[in-house]
């Protein structure tokens, strides 16, 4: 009986008038993922061998000079979560033992593995050869690559990527993590693919990231129009996709940040907002920065209850846990093992708090926004420790207020609709009362 | 005389606040929620013009008895709400019988029918003879709420009037849970024009001819005047199914920081402690919510808790309190988990602790999870004021008292004995402050 208009902020008909532009890199990044997952089912038969290895820090263009095909542990949960499929995997990995407090990518991982490792397209997945551990500040990767060791029975080589705990990457740590680049990654690449290491091969490579690099940051940075083009969060994820994943130094991960580049400077020209799945936001009425990781078991629920509100998140860090190019990295073909190194200790999740406290108020003064959001997902102790202390922290320096908010990112069972909506909600009327009364503007 | 009314749709209870046109508060309802929120809406709302109502009959009184010593008037006054409320709860009973009747006419009750329906009117004879000293001046109820007074008082009648083999106490108790449950959502006339005029009479029949008529004029005066809902906002859970355009729900977070701002104006820090979340706010020196935390994934610690605790120990919700005050030491209490109070409760008793020393640090651990949320939303600023259902306990709030003293030092702690009508009061002011402005905004314009 409820009497509540649907929400105006969308136009429908303008997404349907546009359906042929805006599908174009949508419908190209769908045909990527699964062109991907596609070769992986397909990389037995053809004789591909295979990488697990984690998205920040990946080493995807030096996986390439090998002709290795990476497996992303992450991306197969995130998927599945979906895909509606973690839940089962979660129950699974649970029933083996796994404690309710296990972070539930690793558990989702454990269940698919458990349930004949059929991947989250429904196509299976070869189990890996070499087991890549890319990354180290988060603790959790290591104890999950354990668990696959036990469970596969394949060799694991370890970079040992040292925290950002003074703010800054020292000349000793890129030298460390290049060390063992040449002393321990290459060789075990070698000795799996039985190719030999051609560092023009990894410069070429680098070339072409830099290249989808730098349109990347351009459609990244096309949120600071009024009204922003783009999602930075929701629509953003699926911008990250290719590059985050196994399309970085590729020539088909170039056109596609070149297509979507250009896209996007058609929304800029035509002021148009970001495409959600039900239309375009036509009234901008928040603007907002995001910090943690997108909940992925009710992701559309969870977008809507921004878009149905003109909410549209304008910075995010969630997109630079595969690195920071916005704030002026790129691969380096003139230093191809150093910047690779310089990738592994840059990215956001190796970042201190005081770190990611400057960049979130960066962020919101940067990109005009009128405040900032903070998901605290349980399972990743390692991201969310703190994350009250840099609320505080960035409502002080920025002046704008923020909102906290909790759920996970792939157990349904974290995830209260009811009480996310009623907080959100909240938030956005506290922040248009503030605007009413002055207090910010 | 134009209207402003907010409606706070609680889990546990609604409540609704009509304000006139300076913002003074006419007139507050409040029902238990049940699982139909509409209703729960039209019955607090109803229930809130009631009480406008008698503020108009006062005023009205006031006028015509000028010259009677104020506490006369003010005698009278609360002589008739009481009467009237007998006059409700007797509409209430009619319904009820109507209800229970129809529920034995049911075919399952066929061969028995006969034998029983002597019995269930037997019952009613006793509730309407045991009615009106439920409402004589020193009665004291656990409740205000029609289910829970006509449900205590069923139970002691059918004790009474059953029989073994033609009524069976079980059976006349499962006639009343069916019949209860018509009751409650059914819109009954329960309005102040439809029920003053016999409440007055009982109440003036030895008055004196003056009074008599001054109190009749009153009356009528009140029953007629025409009260115009201009705006109507809505708050709480329930917000989503009122029958309101968007622009006319608020959150109510905004709506809590708004009222207490209003009833205190020098509050900067808000706790409200609801049946199923707890909030801490930060408010401006306009009422403006500058910061707010809530409980996060679950409700443990909050109203609800003590609900099951009072169940548990086959106590009212307002015993808990005053029993908890007796304790000589306080049990420590880790978990607050709703679902696993019993267990708690029960291990804590086989232990050996008394009720009184449990209870003691029950109302001490949900207070500890409220200073969590209070340190993450920016602590507690002078100001302080503590609203919602649990702000009525005295043991929770001597806990908060003495924990707040320990954490932020000392603070003016606010209780209105008003406060569950904070989310309502806030709704409220926010239909008139849009309607102020809007018309602000036309006149600028023209």
């Amino acid at each position: 009986m409820s009497t509540i208009p649907p929400p105006t902020r969308l136009n429908p008909a303008a997404q349907q008038r546009d359906d042929a532009e805006k599908d174009r890199s949508m419908v190209r990044q769908k045909e990527l993922i699964a062109a991907y997952y596609e070769r992986l089912a397909q990389a037995p038969e053809r004789g591909e061998k295979t990488v697990a290895t984690f998205v920040p820090g990946n080493l995807a263009e030096l996986i390439q000079c090998f002709d290795l095909v990476p497996i992303l542990p992450e991306i197969n949960a995130l998927q599945s979560g979906m895909r509606k499929r973690s839940g089962g995997f979660i129950t699974e990995a649970e029933r083996l033992g796994h404690s309710e407090d296990v972070c539930t990518y690793v558990k989702c991982d454990i269940g698919m593995l458990h349930g004949g490792n059929i991947g989250p397209t429904g196509a299976p997945l070869p189990t890996p050869d070499l087991l890549l551990l890319s990354y180290t500040g988060c603790f959790t990767f290591m104890k999950w690559f354990e668990l696959l060791r036990e469970e596969c029975d394949r060799p694991s080589v370890m970079l040992q990527v040292p925290y950002q705990a003074r703010g800054e990457i020292t000349p000793e740590m890129k030298a460390y993590v290049v060390r063992q680049l040449e002393s321990e990654v290459i060789p075990a690449l070698e000795k799996l693919s039985g190719v030999r290491f051609d560092i023009d091969r990894l410069r070429e490579k680098l070339e072409l990231s830099r290249r989808a690099e730098d349109d990347l940051v351009a459609v990244l940075e096309s949120a600071k129009n009024r009204p922003s083009p783009i999602d930075a969060y929701f629509g953003g994820v699926y911008y990250i996709g290719p590059i985050f994943t196994a399309f970085r130094g590729t020539e088909e991960g170039c056109e596609y940040y070149r297509l979507l580049r250009d896209e996007v400077a058609q929304r800029v020209n035509a002021m148009r907002g970001p495409t959600t799945p039900e239309g375009e936001v036509t009234d901008e009425r928040f603007r907002l920065v995001v910090e943690g990781p997108p909940n992925w078991t009710d992701f559309r629920e969870f977008w809507k209850m921004f878009y149905d509100e003109g909410a549209v998140v304008v910075a995010s860090t969630y997109t630079k846990v595969g690195g920071l190019y916005d704030r002026g990295f790129r691969h380096d073909p003139a230093d191809p093992l150093g910047s690779l190194a310089e990738y592994c200790l840059g990215c956001y999740t190796n970042l201190s708090l005081p770190k990611r406290v400057e960049l979130i108020s960066d962020y919101v003064r940067e990109y005009g926004a009128d405040g900032f959001l903070i998901n605290s997902v349980k399972s990743c102790a390692s991201f969310s420790a703190g994350q009250l202390l840099i609320l505080r922290e960035v409502e002080k320096r920025t002046g704008r207020a923020g909102a906290f908010i909790e759920s996970d990112l792939v157990d349904p069972r974290y995830f209260s609709a009811a009480n996310i909506k009623n907080r959100i909600e909240s938030y956005l009327q506290m922040v248009e009362q503030k605007r009413a009364s002055g207090v910010t503007s | 005389m134009r209207c402003f009314v907010g409606i706070d749709l609680g889990s546990t209870t609604s409540k609704a606040v009509v304000l006139d046109d300076d913002g003074a508060v006419l007139g507050r309802g409040i029902t238990n929620s049940r699982s139909n929120y509409e209703m729960a809406s039209a019955v607090a709302r109803t229930e809130a013009y009631v009480t406008a109502r008698f503020t108009l009959f006062e005023r009205g009184l006031a006028a015509r008895l000028e010259e009677r010593p104020a506490r006369d008037r003010d005698r009278l006054a609360s002589a008739l709400k009481r009467s009237f409320r007998l006059q409700q709860y007797l509409t209430q009973l009619d319904s009820l019988e109507r209800a229970a009747e129809d529920e034995l006419d049911a075919r399952r009750y066929a061969d028995r029918r006969a034998r029983v329906r002597p019995r269930l009117r037997e019952v009613f004879v006793r509730l309407r003879d045991g009615a009106p000293a439920l409402f004589g001046e020193d009665a004291k109820r656990k409740s205000d709420f029609f289910r829970d007074i006509a449900g205590a008082e069923y139970q002691v009648a059918a004790e009474e009037a059953a029989h073994p083999q033609d009524a069976p106490f079980g059976l006349l108790v499962a006639l009343y849970d069916k019949a209860i449950l018509r009751v409650e959502n059914e819109q009954l006339e329960l309005g102040f024009e439809a029920n003053v005029e016999p409440a007055l009479e009982r109440v003036v029949a030895r008055a004196d001819a003056h009074v008599r008529e001054a109190a009749r004029a009153a009356a009528q005066d009140a029953a007629d005047a025409e009260l115009t809902e201009v705006r109507a906002v809505g708050t709480g859970y329930g917000r989503a199914r009122l029958p309101f355009p968007r622009d006319q729900i608020r959150s109510e977070i905004l709506c809590h920081g708004l009222g207490a701002h209003a009833m205190f104006p020098r509050t900067r820090t808000v706790l409200d402690i609801g049946g199923q979340d707890t909030k801490a706010i930060q408010v401006d020196d306009a009422g403006i919510v500058t910061s707010f935390q809530m409980n996060d994934r679950c409700a443990a610690g909050c109203g609800r808790y003590l609900g099951y605790i009072a169940d548990e120990m086959n106590l009212g919700l307002h015993e808990l309190g005053p029993l908890a005050q007796t304790a000589q030491r306080t049990v420590r209490i880790s978990s607050t988990c709703t679902v696993f109070a019993g267990a708690e409760l029960r291990e804590r008793l086989a232990l050996g602790e008394k009720r009184e020393d449990i209870l003691s640090g029950l109302h001490r651990a949900i207070v500890l999870r409220a200073m969590s949320l209070l340190a993450r939303s920016g602590g507690v600023e002078e100001q302080f004021t503590f609203t919602g259902g649990v702000a009525n306990n005295a043991a929770a709030v001597a806990a908060l008292r003495d924990l707040v003293a320990e954490n932020y030092g000392e603070r003016t702690l606010n209780i209105s004995p008003d406060s569950i009508y904070t989310g309502a009061l806030g709704a409220a002011l926010f239909a008139l402050r849009d309607v102020q402005r809007t018309h602000t905004t036309a006149e600028v314009a023209a």
